[in-house]
């Protein structure tokens, strides 16, 4: 009997690692959905309009500023970013729940550089964002395994998976049910955050996650929740440990 | 100061063609579309962009309201002698910048 | 090659007064004439031969508000016989303008690129003068098509 359990479990073992082996990932990238010219546009650097960001927040790194007449320099060096963005939202300890990268830094201009937060998706505050993604482009996204963080990991899937708006639709209907397809003539790509903040060639501009995600609200017909709600930072918590594994590519360059 | 992004060679051979890649950071607001109340937002595009090899003009571009935002431009010029290029964007509003970018000609 | 242009002076000032009739009448129409009257301006009136101008550009755009596009003209670019100027016009924008290009004589290789604006599918035309005073062009169909969601930007 005791052999039988054994060549059991030995083939419910080896059936597991099989499919972990020749499970294939279909998570691709929204430049995966570009056309070629969009694509050559991020991925040279004399060609991504984003740098214009990166670069400023490259500047603005080093620029003292508030009561403390302090850098972000002063304690950090860029490439001591690297790895960081990658693993945002993350819990802080303080408010006892998950923050985006920008209220971060928001959060170290006010404690460590005593000085005003900037507004949601203001050039300063999108430069300096940009500039820390950029240390992490190539990195994968890595979401922490705090469990502190579950609750609302949970909360953010449920929201990704809940109908909204006059047209009644969720995110999952169109980016997982319905990712390849095409909406009008527009190709339907699998929503994840890899590229972000991305230049979006509609905006003609570079923007937040969170930009992107009050216009697929506001596309559904539903109310937009406001910069740094709750609810749009877990669902950015959702859309990190979907995307978990795929690759930094900020700035990212978006139709 | 609106942000730029030039990219070219900081060194080259005499009689070699060099590619220059200026984006400047502007909103080329077109003068066509209207705001939230249906009031025509005015005009606010770069009008024009030069190019000056110690001095003397090698390129320029007339831009129109038909060019994106965060206006981009790849252009050629004969790598003659040292010196700087002097790029410069002009527009509404009496924009005006000029961004210097050297180079290092070899024989 | 076919000539697809040849218009003296008077026939663009004629043509201008019929285009007030004809957009009155037929606006899509008028916006053809537009063009054309744009082109041969631009021209002064020179006769303009179909060739040697590529205008590179998707055939199917991601998006009407960034398109990149490349001119590039078949030409020795010596000092003896090279492109002067490249101008890019358009059929259905508000305005045909796009851009125009002034080549210096040491420019070197007849390759020149921007992200222009469209507004809806539409044809684009690319016009070179040449340092001989000839007129090239070449003309092509895009297909533009707005973005699928409506945004509505708070």
């Amino acid at each position: 009997m005791r052999q039988w359990v054994l060549f059991a479990l030995l083939l419910v073992a080896a059936s597991a690692h099989s499919q972990s082996v020749t499970g294939v990932d279909k998570r691709r990238s929204g430049a995966d959905f570009m056309a070629a010219s969009t694509q050559a546009m991020q991925k040279d650097d004399t060609l991504n309009p984003g740098m214009l960001w990166v670069k400023d927040g490259e500047a603005l790194w080093q620029k003292p500023t508030g009561q403390s007449q302090k850098s972000c320099a002063s304690c950090h060096t860029p490439s001591s970013m690297k790895g960081v963005a990658s693993r945002y939202p993350d819990f802080d300890d303080v408010l006892k729940r998950p923050i985006t990268l920008s209220q971060r830094i928001n959060q170290c201009r006010q404690k460590h550089q005593q000085t005003d937060p900037l507004r949601a998706e203001s050039q300063d505050l999108l430069s300096l964002e940009s500039f820390v993604a950029h240390q992490s482009r190539g990195m994968p996204v890595a979401p922490p395994d705090d469990k502190r963080l579950d609750t609302f990991r949970e909360r953010g899937q449920q929201r990704y998976t809940q109908r909204m708006g006059q047209l009644n639709l969720s995110c999952a209907q169109c980016h997982d049910s319905n990712a390849g397809g095409r909406l009008g003539s527009s190709q339907i790509p699998q929503a994840h955050p890899t590229g972000y903040p991305v230049y979006r060639l509609e905006w003609q501009s570079l923007g937040s996650l969170q930009r992107r995600l009050r216009n697929c609200m506001s596309g559904v017909r539903a109310e937009p929740f406001a910069y740094g709600a709750q609810e749009l930072v877990e669902l950015e918590l959702h859309l990190a440990v979907r995307a978990k594994g795929m690759l930094v590519e900020t700035p990212g360059v978006r139709p | 100061m609106a942000r730029t992004l030039i990219n070219a060679p900081k060194t080259a051979k005499r009689g070699d063609v060099i590619e220059i890649r200026a984006t400047i950071g502007h909103p080329m607001e077109t003068g066509f579309r209207p705001d939230e109340n249906g009031k025509i937002l005015p005009r606010n595009i770069i009008q024009n962009f030069s190019c000056r090899y110690n001095g003397e003009l090698v390129f320029s571009a007339e831009m129109f309201s038909a060019v994106s935002a965060n206006p981009y431009l790849a252009f050629h010029t004969v790598a003659t002698e040292s010196g700087t290029l002097a790029l410069t964007w002009e527009g509404d509003n009496g924009f005006s910048q000029t961004e210097n970018i050297s180079l290092s000609v070899v024989a | 090659m076919a000539e697809i242009f040849t218009i003296t002076r008077r026939q663009v000032v004629l043509a201008s007064a019929g285009l007030a009739a004809t957009a009155w009448v037929c606006p899509a129409l008028a916006q053809s004439d537009e063009l054309a009257v744009a082109v041969s301006t631009y021209a002064a009136g020179k006769k303009i031969t179909e060739g040697k101008v590529k205008l590179d550009i998707a055939e199917l755009v991601d998006n009407g508000n960034v398109v990149p596009i490349a001119v590039t003209v078949d030409s020795p670019m010596t000092p003896a016989n090279h492109v002067k100027a490249i101008a890019v016009f358009n059929e259905k924008n508000p305005q045909r303008d796009v851009v125009k290009f002034t080549l210096g004589a040491r420019y070197g290789k007849a390759d020149v690129s921007t992200r222009i604006r469209l507004a809806t599918t539409q044809k684009l035309v690319a016009v070179a003068q040449m340092s001989d005073g000839t007129f090239w062009s070449h003309t092509v169909e895009v297909i533009v098509t707005l973005a699928a969601c409506i945004e509505g930007e708070a």
